[in-house]
């Protein structure tokens, strides 16, 4: 008999480790989605009631897992109408499953849920909330918070997502060799998107849209834990790390942004930057460059530094040209000119940015102007800063961006 | 029938129909999707490359059927509606890329047939949809 706090905490602390385990497992040996996510419900609801009489279980894992199963063969046997072939399917399969249920690794029914639920016949923003739903444990209507989105239209989002992987046999596996390097970036795409939503939330936002940062992380050190010989999911975890590590720096008292250059870096939490560089490490031991390590390397060049004027500018810019090699984006490639204008001169960054111009890519995106209007400052041609200072201006998205901007213009 | 039956013994019935690649394929229809003002008549070139494709689906057994269809000029949309029957000129919906054909395939899941409907010589030029067979 456990103290009833103690026995809560306990529950919940099984929800967090083992709700995407049962789910996928359930998902694998039923095949049907709805009935899984019901029945891992249940039983640890099961387990509120009793545990706090019966004591916690040994193993809570394996409690969960055959009580959630127990369910799951219940009301299949009792499913009256449907088809026949899929009952006798899933009976089957829940049946013979025991051997399967504690492999690690590419085994493991939580990578084949990730995979399958960041499938690219999915839409994207489906692929994320399926993958909170299933793997993390997010309610529909938390997922809605998350996204700011009506509970209905999530909750539609993931009927018809479940739906197509019903209907179309979207395939619950690890996909073969071949396909890997595609869609284990499918993957990381998500759990990176789903990182920067929580990133780009405001401190009043709801706290489960502030989680979502934490959730990216343990789905990032989940996909690790299972796969820890690809260096861009080491990449992916070490960036996301790096950027959450700074993150009580990034907003000051009046909520405004606080821009790298100035954030106090006392307020970094130098464990969380010693783990990220470790895990870095063991990325680039595996000889693999990737976009995700070079952009967390691009980051510990920044969390390395005690203070702003410390930082290698020299290294940055040339992760940034061989980040530019890999992807060739415009965006990069305006962050770039930043960083060789840091190391190499106000005007080696303004070569870059006037190649940018003339190819007329960024032409509405308002940091390729302020970041004109920066370089031009420093080199003294104030007038011209002015001018582009007021076109960023014109195009800066939000009110937070507006004000910063402003404040630059007032000082040419 | 099945209720009454013990897991165990519907293992033994069951497992050859549960194993990946066993007697429960899917059908899907790739519907080849191009712009007809920019693909027109026969070309040499092109005819090769489906009939490369057809035989290598063909040898893989996984192909059901398929057809090449005449340009939407040829099409008629017929409508029957409170009883009266509508008859059109031309395809369903005037847009850009119309059907020009289709293929039916016998596959494990959605993976393969996106496979197969990437290896379509339209794929190139035009859009392939993948449409899984109602199966009743």
């Amino acid at each position: 008999m456990g103290d009833i706090a103690d026995v809560q905490a306990a529950v919940a602390e099984a929800f967090r480790s083992e709700w995407g385990r049962v789910v996928a497992y359930l998902i694998r040996v039923t095949g049907q989605w709805d009935l899984a996510e019901e029945c891992a419900q249940d039983a640890f609801t099961k387990a509120l009631e009793r545990w706090p009489r019966d004591g916690i279980p040994t193993s809570p894992a394996g409690w969960l897992k055959t009580t959630a199963r127990n369910r799951a063969v219940d009301r299949i046997r009792r499913e009256k109408a449907g088809d026949a072939k899929l009952r006798e399917a899933a009976m089957s399969a829940l049946g013979d499953e025991e051997s399967r249920f504690d492999d690690n690794g590419i085994g493991d029914d939580r990578l084949r849920l990730m995979f399958t639920c960041c499938h690219p016949a999915l839409p994207v923003e489906a692929q994320v909330a399926l993958t909170l739903r299933t793997l993390a444990g997010l309610t529909t209507s938390e997922i809605a918070r998350a996204f700011m989105v009506p509970t209905e239209t999530m909750a539609k989002r993931l009927v018809r997502a479940k739906g197509k992987i019903r209907d179309a046999a979207v395939p619950y596996r690890v996909p073969p060799a071949h396909q890997l390097p595609n869609r284990l970036m499918a993957v990381l795409a998500v759990i990176y998107a789903l990182f920067n939503e929580g990133y780009s939330a405001s401190a009043g936002a709801d706290l489960v849209r502030q989680n979502l940062c934490a959730e990216a992380i343990r789905l990032g050190r989940l996909l690790v834990e299972l796969m820890p010989d690809e260096p861009e999911a080491l990449g992916l975890l070490s960036m996301m790390m790096l950027h959450d590590a700074r993150r009580p720096a990034r907003v000051d008292a009046a909520g405004d942004l606080v821009t790298l250059e100035d954030q106090d870096r006392r307020l970094w939490d130098i464990a969380a930057i010693g783990e990220a560089t470790a895990v870095l490490d063991d990325a680039v031991r595996l000889r693999r460059p990737g976009p995700y390590q070079l952009q967390a390397a691009i980051a510990t060049c920044h969390a390395a530094a005690p203070t702003a004027a410390d930082t290698d500018w020299a290294e940055i810019a040339d992760l940034y040209r061989r980040l530019a090699e890999m992807v060739p984006s415009p965006v990069v490639a305006l962050n770039r000119a930043v960083a060789v204008a840091m190391a190499d001169g106000p005007e080696a960054g303004l070569l870059i940015v006037e190649k940018l111009e003339q190819s007329g890519v960024l032409a509405d995106y308002h940091l390729l102007p302020a970041t004109r209007a920066d370089l031009l400052r420093r080199l003294g041609r104030n007038q011209q800063a002015e001018i582009a200072y007021r076109r960023a201006l014109d195009l800066a998205p939000t009110d937070a961006e507006r004000r910063y901007l402003a404040k630059r213009l007032a000082e040419v | 029938l099945f209720a009454s039956l013990s897991i165990e013994r519907l293992i033994v019935r069951l497992k050859d129909e549960t194993e990946p690649g066993g007697a429960n394929p899917m059908r899907y229809a790739l519907l080849i999707c191009h712009d007809e003002t920019k693909v027109v008549g026969t070309d040499p070139a092109r005819t090769q490359a489906f009939a490369a494709f057809e035989d290598e689906m063909t040898a893989r057994a996984v192909l059901v059927g398929g057809e090449r269809l005449r340009p939407t000029t040829s099409a008629t949309t017929v409508r029957v509606r409170d009883g009266d029957m509508v008859i059109a000129d031309g395809p369903f919906a005037e847009t850009k890329e119309q059907i020009a054909g289709f293929y039916m395939v016998d596959c494990e899941d959605l993976d393969g047939a996106i496979e197969i409907a990437a290896k379509i010589p339209a794929a190139c030029y035009g859009s392939i949809e993948v449409r899984p067979v109602w199966e009743i």
